[in-house]
């Protein structure tokens, strides 16, 4: 009940929005339908921490303990970039640059997302699955076009040839695992239900599994941002509005790394551990790799935060290998933690885009003085997301690379270290570069309003409790490692 | 339908699909890639037609008639304006010239034939035995998206990689569930309709419909 109310109320929402051209309390609207998916996630979880999963419509749409998280982190990153987004389109409407009607279709096309994302994360079926995450590409297309530029353009053209073309070899590997499951035992009947799946995966022809394997990790990692098919990543994250980058960061990426986990836990019981892992430790080392060539000599800070997320990815991946419940735990968390500091640095970044007017790193200096409030979320947003204690991402990177030296990854362990100790020399050079120093003389601090950095700050505060308490999710993040790891 | 004339049927039938996609990069007329297109399309749904009547399943031949409508003639007409609203309809300059496109081709049906061992292994029916046909499109697909450099062409690619899955899905599983099929159909057929759009946002705005003329966002 709860999983159908989390589905229709964005999507009501959003049928809402397509009525009248748009004005502010369309975009409220939008952040009260999100509130509401996140006190329904919440709901879910406590139901299902302790207790059985879920079904609702037939066991079309089911709701586990990883589920059930998936959905308070959509909920949580869609809160806070629905908030940003009624000042984005004002500011867009005040300068001219987008009409009413234009506005609200941006509204329509966020909540059309979100329905999207939740339905990926709720459905039973593995089909049903892909077709959410297919229907988010088209949706995002236009989302990263919003802004009508050549370079907007080009980023949207890019983002839904490549993603297409990834997501295809998806359905492909998902096709194979159906023709696997279709020859278990004598009688040609199967399904494609998670959990008919997991209950035959030993029985699961191998040669077959493995090549859809393969094809899964390509074809769902391009949508999460792994390389070797990573390139629409930076230009759609830096061209898309930034309520949209935080968004995409958060929610867009870890949901289709939300798939990849459910597809591994199948694989794992056909193929055993070893080949899976080979597959994603090669993926997460590769993207962790080109992520740090690229941000040491990045001139825009937007490129910055994308090539960053890109590194995250290949983070996760690697504790995915290792695949113990102490490592998806800890991929867990740092989805969440990940998905709240990118989200912070994203629209702050929107914001000193939409002040300052540039988004080159050389353009920008002095932050700290000139826009104390918004230098500020900057520096501890930046902090945050290297990994610094005391916020969650530090605690979740530290526990990654027990696990995936527990099981005999050390060497992995230690390059992703090497990688990360690159990646954090050459943002904080470029953090430096946006923060201190002296601004001109004679200018005065400006104010940011409160109703921007409210949800920020708060954002900041629960990465933070989460990363010294691990309250209150520690039961869930538990309960939700239990259904995918060994 | 017997047994001889049915395989003999389902054979032509792959082998037209593998053909049309050599076609498309053999030929550098935008308009003559189209037809191959869609050629590739009804034939795509004949197969799906054939494997229906053969199995006496309702339901696949219902897919098949909406495949042969929506990869046959719906997707290749839209992509057709947008080839005749642009006044260089050719694939002026390959990144790979044709020859050794073709014989990139041979390669890569050498290659599918390899790698699908296992799945050809587990099918115990005729169908089975032309899967590798399915993946060859595929490839050829990735290769056209990789080589040529217009608009269309890589949409031409995307709907080569597509049509070769689709191959794949009916001749080795009959086809996926109803639900799933339909969810895939539709979105393919939206993926074409933005890329149109974005093609025509391309066309009205710069003048151009080359992608090497988009270069403004690299490190």
């Amino acid at each position: 009940m709860l999983a159908l109310v989390a589905l229709a109320v964005p999507f009501a929402a959003g049928i809402a929005s397509a009525m009248a051209p748009w004005r502010r309390w369309v975009g409220w609207l939008s952040t009260a339908a999100i509130g509401v998916v996140l006190l329904c996630g919440v709901g879910l979880a406590v139901r299902v921490v302790h207790g059985l999963p879920v079904a609702a419509l037939g066991g079309t749409l089911r709701v586990d303990a990883l589920s059930a998280f998936m959905v308070i982190v959509i909920g949580i990153i869609g809160v806070l970039a629905t908030w940003q987004s009624v000042r984005y389109l004002d500011a867009e409407i005040t300068t001219g640059r987008c009409s009413r009607r234009h506005a609200s279709l941006y509204s329509v096309l966020v909540l059309g997302f979100m329905t999207a994302m939740l339905l990926a994360v709720l459905a039973g079926n593995v089909g049903v699955m892909w077709v959410a995450v297919e229907a988010t590409t088209i949706i995002t297309t236009f989302l990263v076009g919003h802004r009508r530029t050549r370079g907007s353009l080009e980023a949207s053209w890019k983002y839904i040839v490549i993603c297409s073309v990834g997501i295809a070899m998806a359905f492909l590997g998902t096709v194979l695992v159906y023709l696997a499951a279709l020859h278990v035992g004598h009688h040609l009947h199967a399904n494609l239900d998670w959990t008919s799946l997991m209950a035959v995966s030993h029985q699961l022809n191998p040669g077959v599994m493995r090549l859809a394997i393969a094809l899964l990790v390509l074809g769902y990692g391009t949508k999460v941002g792994l390389a070797p098919m990573h390139s629409w990543l930076p230009d759609a994250h830096s061209q898309a509005p930034a309520p949209v980058s935080a968004l995409m960061s958060g929610v867009l990426l870890t949901v289709a790394f939300y798939a990849l986990l459910r597809f591994k836990a199948i694989a794992d019981g056909a193929l055993g551990v070893a080949f899976p892992r080979t597959l994603l430790v090669a993926v997460g080392l590769l993207s962790l790799v080109i992520a740090a060539s690229l941000l040491l000599s990045q001139r825009d800070y937007k490129r910055m935060l994308a090539y960053s997320s890109m590194e995250h990815m290949g983070l996760i991946a690697l504790g995915a290998a290792a695949g113990s419940r102490l490592a998806i735990a800890a991929v867990l968390l740092h989805i969440l933690g990940h998905g709240l500091a990118k989200g912070v640095l994203f629209l702050t970044s929107g914001e000193i885009l939409h002040t300052e007017g540039t988004s080159e790193i050389a353009q920008v200096r002095a932050l700290l003085v000139r826009r104390p409030a918004l230098g500020g979320l900057f520096a501890f947003g930046l902090v945050a997301l290297l990994g610094l204690p005391p916020f969650s991402l530090f605690v979740s990177e530290l526990n990654m690379v027990r696990a995936e030296t527990e099981v005999g990854l050390g060497w992995a362990a230690a390059i992703s270290l090497l990688c990360m100790a690159v990646i954090f020399a050459a943002m904080m050079s470029h953090g430096r570069h946006l923060l201190f120093g002296a601004g001109p003389d004679g200018e005065r601090a400006h104010k940011t309003p409160a109703i921007v950095t409210v949800p920020l700050v708060g954002a900041l505060v629960g990465c933070a409790v989460l990363g010294v308490l691990a309250w209150p999710l520690a039961g869930l993040l538990r309960a939700a490692a239990q259904v995918v790891a060994r | 339908m017997n047994g001889p004339a049915y395989a003999s049927t389902l054979e032509l039938m792959s082998g037209v699909i593998l053909v049309c996609a050599v076609v498309t990069l053999w030929r550098r007329s935008l308009s003559a890639v189209v037809k191959a297109l869609a050629v590739q399309g009804f034939a795509l749904g004949a197969v799906a037609l054939i494997l229906g009547i053969r199995q006496h399943d309702a339901v696949l031949i219902v897919v098949a008639c909406l495949v042969m409508a929506s990869k046959g003639a719906v997707i290749p007409t839209l992509l057709g304006r947008v080839v005749t609203s642009s006044p260089t309809g050719r694939e002026a300059s390959p990144i790979v010239n044709v020859p050794a496109s073709l014989v990139g081709a041979a390669a890569l049906t050498f290659l599918a034939y390899g790698a699908t061992q296992p799945v050809v292994a587990l099918i115990p029916t005729t169908a089975g035995r032309f899967v590798p046909l399915g993946f060859a499109t595929l490839l050829i697909g990735f290769f056209s998206m990789v080589v040529r450099r217009k608009a269309v062409s890589q949409i031409v690619g995307l709907l080569l990689v597509d049509n070769g899955i689709a191959l794949v899905a009916f001749l080795a599983t009959a086809g996926v569930p109803l639900l799933v099929e339909l969810g895939a159909s539709l979105d393919v057929l939206l993926a074409v309709v933005v890329l149109r759009v974005l093609a025509a946002q391309m066309w009205s705005e710069f003048g151009v419909l080359d992608l090497d003329q988009l270069r403004e966002l690299r490190d």
